[in-house]
């Protein structure tokens, strides 16, 4: 074989590999993932395809969706363990981000920040986004961790081996390890609930309605007229997980 | 075929053969089911217990102070919220009571002043100077917390 063509071959496949990989990171950063445009779009099937929305400016921060989750799913009492907690988010006057979860929010808020200091402060609930396209699935070494057909992502705690690949993959921070079972755990969306037809512990338990959950299938439901009445936004677009947990007013600094 | 082809052939034969065995006799039976994960982990997972009944549990019985509560602005509250999860006192209402928060800190997780809370949400006071004697169910029903007692 001839020196020429060997080198102009090895120099088109660089151009390639190089155009191929440039050409990924621009359409990723151009079209990132769009939470409305998911929820739209839909996959194949029947029955229920479960969303949740949360309005932060309905939630008042008492936490008690915190500690209902709690209760209700026998999560370890003490801090550091939380299928769902509440963020305070505040903005100071000079530019500075105070993000405080204290016991995530069960025992209550205290200012931290004086009134005149302030810009702007404002909750955040946090609980598992239950993704569509899940990295803690992904990453489960004995599919121990799926999701159901309705959209719900759960642990088989039967069949886990606690090697918490998952709880590291999970962007939003949703997954730990429980002490005592030595499994992975997370918000099941009250699996043993919704599939009764009683709404998730913490929806239940909000007292001004800041959280709902629905069937993302259903055009007239709950779920599809908030996304259609308020500006919703998920966390992290750019992590392309997609999250099927879509908040009303959520701010850009909220991480 | 050359020799060792042919033994080599017998030993992965023999690997292979004890890797499916293996992978047979550990594989859960409901394993594959619906997808790569346990069938039987979706009737486990339903299988919990609910713990927190709702309002409609709560007025079986006190309906007296579900009609009442819904005079005011608790109107839209569970039961649940401040008195925790009623699974265990329906089944048994003498022996499991129900926490009755009375403490000035219990209202304070919901009306305690903060600068994230609208005041179109949620009436608030500041604990550290409203009435700072007393316990807030001194003055106030705490059923219907505009209304006071004698």
């Amino acid at each position: 074989m001839n020196l020429k063509t060997e080198k102009s071959s090895r120099r088109k496949f660089l151009n390639t590999v190089a155009l191929l990989t440039g050409g990924l990171l621009v359409s990723s950063v151009t079209k990132p993932f769009n939470g409305l445009l998911a929820a739209s779009n839909k996959p194949e099937g029947n029955g229920p395809w479960y969303g949740i929305g949360i309005d932060i400016e309905k939630c008042i921060g008492c936490g008690r969706c915190a500690n209902a989750c709690k209760e209700e799913n026998d999560v370890p009492r003490v801090p550091f363990y939380f299928r769902s907690w509440v963020e305070q988010y505040t903005i100071k006057n000079d530019g500075e981000i105070i993000v405080e979860s204290p016991n995530g929010g069960i025992d209550g808020f205290t200012q931290s920040v004086p009134d005149e200091d302030i810009f702007k402060s404002f909750f955040v609930p946090k609980m598992c986004n239950h993704c569509s396209k899940p990295p803690c699935v992904q990453v489960c070494p004995v599919g121990a961790t799926f999701e159901t057909k309705e959209g719900v992502v759960l642990v088989d705690s039967n069949y886990c081996i606690g090697c918490g690949y998952c709880v590291q993959a999970c962007p939003y921070g949703c997954r730990y390890i429980h002490p005592e079972k030595k499994t992975a755990d997370k918000c099941s969306l009250c699996y043993h609930r919704i599939s009764k037809g009683i709404a998730p512990a913490c929806m239940e338990i909000c007292p001004n309605d800041a959280r709902i959950f629905g069937n993302l299938r259903d055009k007239e439901g709950e779920l599809v007229k908030f996304l259609k009445e308020h500006t919703c936004h998920v966390l992290k677009p750019e992590m392309n997980t997609g999250s099927k947990l879509f908040y009303n007013a959520l701010n850009q600094e909220v991480k | 075929m050359p020799q060792q082809i042919k033994k080599l052939l017998i030993v992965f034969t023999i690997v292979f053969g004890i890797f499916f065995i293996i992978k047979y006799a550990l594989k859960p039976k409901s394993f594959g089911e619906f997808g790569h994960y346990r069938g039987l982990a979706i009737i486990e997972n339903e299988n919990k217990q609910v713990k927190y009944v709702g309002i409609e549990a709560c007025n079986e019985c006190h309906d007296d102070i579900v009609s009442y509560k819904k005079e005011g602005p608790h109107v839209n509250l569970q039961c649940e919220v401040c008195h925790g999860p009623g699974y265990l006192h329906i089944q048994d209402p003498e022996t499991n009571k129900l926490i009755i928060p009375s403490k000035r800190e219990n209202c304070g997780i919901c009306h305690q002043k903060n600068a994230a809370r609208s005041e179109n949400n949620i009436t608030q006071v500041d604990l550290k100077e409203h009435n700072v004697e007393n316990k807030c169910i001194d003055c106030h029903k705490s059923h219907n917390p505009y209304e006071f007692k004698d």
